[in-house]
């Protein structure tokens, strides 16, 4: 089939422009490990509470100003309830579903996932700034979705 | 090709389409401004009805209801214009169709109002519904694939009455675009009646989430091509009759509906770029797989604007940009789906920022991705359906768009193009803000970050105003235009291909190879991470929270 000369030089810079794009991210996620939180870790949904870590929801130090933050999501609220973490700790949340579907983001960073029963969900982030941070659910889990929120609170070092 | 009216039947049943299409318009509509208000802070709803019984009922009726049936009233009619009356096999198709979609629609809007579905249009598991909700949805799907069936035979009868010819350009696309469904549909058919329906009648105690999930965007990403390509299909075909052109290359818009074919379907894992229990690399191929679907779309807008540069020298325009002015601004048959267009192009680049992998994390689940999709679908998709309608609907009760009714559709469009800007605007920055889609007005006790949002959340409700004063205005000439207008002969626009383009190659037209190429396609994408998702993935009891 016949490409008129200019549709080919617009599709060839269309075309590039695409690779170029998925070059950046796919070089980011493989080889800087930038990776979208893609847990594999499963577990039995209805027994959350009887299952590590999740049956001590909360904040454990694990080494050098390094925490592991374990959440419980469920209709319609985080465990545990306003946290306190000192600024530049590096924090690895790891986070399920004690019932339905519901999503994890803390405004103004990256952190963002689904957290789907009976499916663990998990990333890293270091918090650099002092201040409030709010966590809210951000997908639809029931009339009181509007209501699930708690807070980080990031203190000064 | 000449231009008479369809045949009555046929027009009938196109006419019949796009009126259930239009009362879901309306309905959903009444929706979604009840919802800007709400979300604003300035209304409460009376009478306990809850806004997510409303948000349901607005992504149902728009995205589902209103799209599906005029999508196949303007497919039929163009069938019958292209290829002849329709026979009396896809005639009792459709009509079977029409009915089952619309028994359908009707089990599934009462379920909503009677808050037995409050689940969204995605119906995520383990919410669960009412069974009857379900029910409804698979009679909509079902009547559709029984609507495509009689679309099928009607092609296969011109190509035996005319073998050796390429068919048409718009039947062509009319069959690309049901076959495009049809694969879709076959993973929302699968969940929906092996895992949502056996399991809400109570007849399994659980749902495997991960799998309904992944079988649900198998669908729901095609989902959008398919409300998508008959938008166009009045750009590649229609458009460059009005303006008095001719269509660029025939070969090249088949292609163009060829690669989506290929390409739309396995590509559902960017919207589960979030979501644990798929690896990295499954997702990451469906993301390059995504961004093959946007070469169709570079290849469409290369041919819309060759068409209109070429018609406009033709009439004798000059320099780089003069064929700019030959456009006939006035005519409103080609502006509401000419800013339809041009709105595609933050759309379009919206879109590649949502499936690009790990940039994603930034407006997941935001209301920038609601932006996003009202700027495609409900401005793109939605203009260009309101500026075939303009046309269709006249040609098919034998009445005349009139010089009032074409200014009264100009100020409808800018009307909506100045709503969308201030909703949708507000929703893509408040959204990089952090603030969540489908969410009630909520401050979150007061928080600083959230109280941010608010003055955003004030400019959607006034450009949701202004969209609801607009849809009032397509349904006033609507309206008009079925019932009241002036008896005449109004156009049913079909573009000619322009004589320096190539003769088509009729392996375009062998769908046994690009079904097959699709099918292969899915397979990769597919096989191996369901597979996973089938052996490895826990069951959820379902819940009912509202």
């Amino acid at each position: 089939m016949h490409l008129h000369r200019l549709e080919k030089v617009w599709l060839l810079i269309g075309i590039g422009t695409l690779v170029m794009f998925l070059t950046i991210v796919g070089i980011s996620a493989f080889a800087q490990g930038h990776h979208p939180p893609s847990d594999l870790t499963t577990l039995d949904p209805q027994k959350v509470d009887t299952t590590e870590p999740f049956n001590q929801p909360g904040l454990k130090k694990i080494g050098d100003n390094e925490y592991e933050l374990v959440i419980v999501s469920q209709a319609f609220a985080f465990m545990p309830n306003d946290i306190k973490i000192p600024e530049g700790a590096k924090v690895h949340i790891i986070v399920t579903s004690k019932d339905v579907v519901h999503g994890l983001e803390i405004v103004g960073t990256n952190v963002n996932m689904m957290v789907t029963p009976g499916h663990v969900n998990s990333l890293t982030h270091t918090f650099h700034k002092p201040g409030s941070y709010l966590i809210i659910c951000n997908e639809y889990c029931g009339t009181g979705h509007q209501m699930m929120s708690t807070k980080i609170e990031v203190t000064k070092a | 090709m000449k231009n008479t009216a369809l045949h009555p039947n046929d027009g009938k049943l196109a006419l019949a389409h796009i009126a259930v299409g239009y009362i879901a318009l309306f309905l959903g509509a009444i929706a979604g401004l009840l919802q800007a208000f709400v979300r604003s802070g300035t209304l409460e709803l009376p009478a306990g009805i809850g806004y997510y019984q409303l948000l349901t009922a607005h992504g149902v009726l728009l995205a589902l209801v209103f799209t599906t049936f005029f999508i196949i009233g303007f497919l039929y009619a163009s069938m019958s214009r292209t290829t002849g009356d329709l026979t009396p096999f896809a005639k009792k198709s459709a009509w079977i169709g029409f009915w089952l979609m619309t028994i359908g629609t009707a089990i599934t809007t009462v379920m909503i109002l009677l808050n037995k579905a409050t689940v969204l249009y995605t119906f995520y598991a383990p919410l669960k519904a009412s069974p009857w909700f379900y029910i409804g949805l698979t009679l909509v799907v079902v009547g559709s694939w029984v609507s495509g069936a009689g679309m099928f035979s009607q092609y296969a009868v011109w190509k035996k009455k005319n073998e050796g010819k390429p068919s048409p350009l718009l039947s062509f696309m009319a069959v690309a675009t049901m076959i495009l469904w049809i694969i879709a549909t076959l993973g929302v058919a699968v969940t929906v009646l092996f895992q949502f329906i056996p399991w809400s009648f109570g007849l399994v105690d659980k749902i495997n989430v991960l799998l309904s999930r992944t079988l649900f965007w198998y669908f729901g990403h095609p989902l959008v091509y398919f409300w998508l390509l008959p938008a166009y299909m009045c750009w590649y075909v229609i458009i460059p009759k009005i303006i008095g052109g001719k269509i660029f290359s025939d070969s090249l818009a088949r292609l163009a509906f060829v690669l989506f074919v290929l390409f739309s379907i396995p590509v559902g894992f960017h919207h589960q770029i979030l979501e644990s229990g798929i690896t990295p690399f499954w997702k990451f191929l469906q993301i390059v797989l995504t961004f093959m679907v946007i070469v169709p779309s570079l290849m469409t807008a290369f041919a819309l604007f060759a068409t209109f540069e070429i018609s406009g020298r033709e009439k004798g325009a000059s320099g780089l940009f003069g064929w700019v002015k030959k456009l006939p601004w006035t005519d409103v048959r080609f502006f509401a789906p000419f800013m339809g267009m041009l709105v595609f192009i933050p759309g379009g680049a919206g879109g590649i920022i949502n499936a690009s992998n790990q940039m994603n994390q930034v407006v997941h689940n935001t209301l920038w991705v609601t932006g996003h999709f009202h700027l495609t679908v409900a401005t793109t998709v939605a203009l260009t359906f309101f500026g075939i309608s303009y046309w269709l609907v006249p040609h098919l009760t034998g009445r005349t768009l009139t010089p009032r009714l074409n200014k009264l559709g100009i100020i409808q469009t800018v009307f909506w193009c100045i709503g969308m800007f201030l909703m949708s605007g507000a929703m893509h920055t408040v959204g990089l803000f952090g603030a969540p889609r489908r969410t009630a007005y909520t401050t979150y006790g007061d928080h600083p970050q959230a109280l941010e949002w608010m003055s955003y959340q004030t400019i959607m409700a006034v450009g949701g105003a202004i969209l609801f004063v607009a849809i009032l205005m397509i349904l006033y000439i609507v309206i008009n235009l079925a019932v009241a207008a002036p008896k005449g002969t109004e156009e049913f626009p079909v573009g000619e291909v322009h004589e320096d383009a190539e003769k088509t190659p009729l392996l375009l037209e062998n769908w046994k190879i690009w079904i097959g190429l699709s099918v292969v396609l899915i397979v990769i994408a597919y096989t191996v991470p369901v597979i996973d998702i089938i052996e490895n993935a826990p069951s959820s009891p379902g819940f009912k929270f509202w």
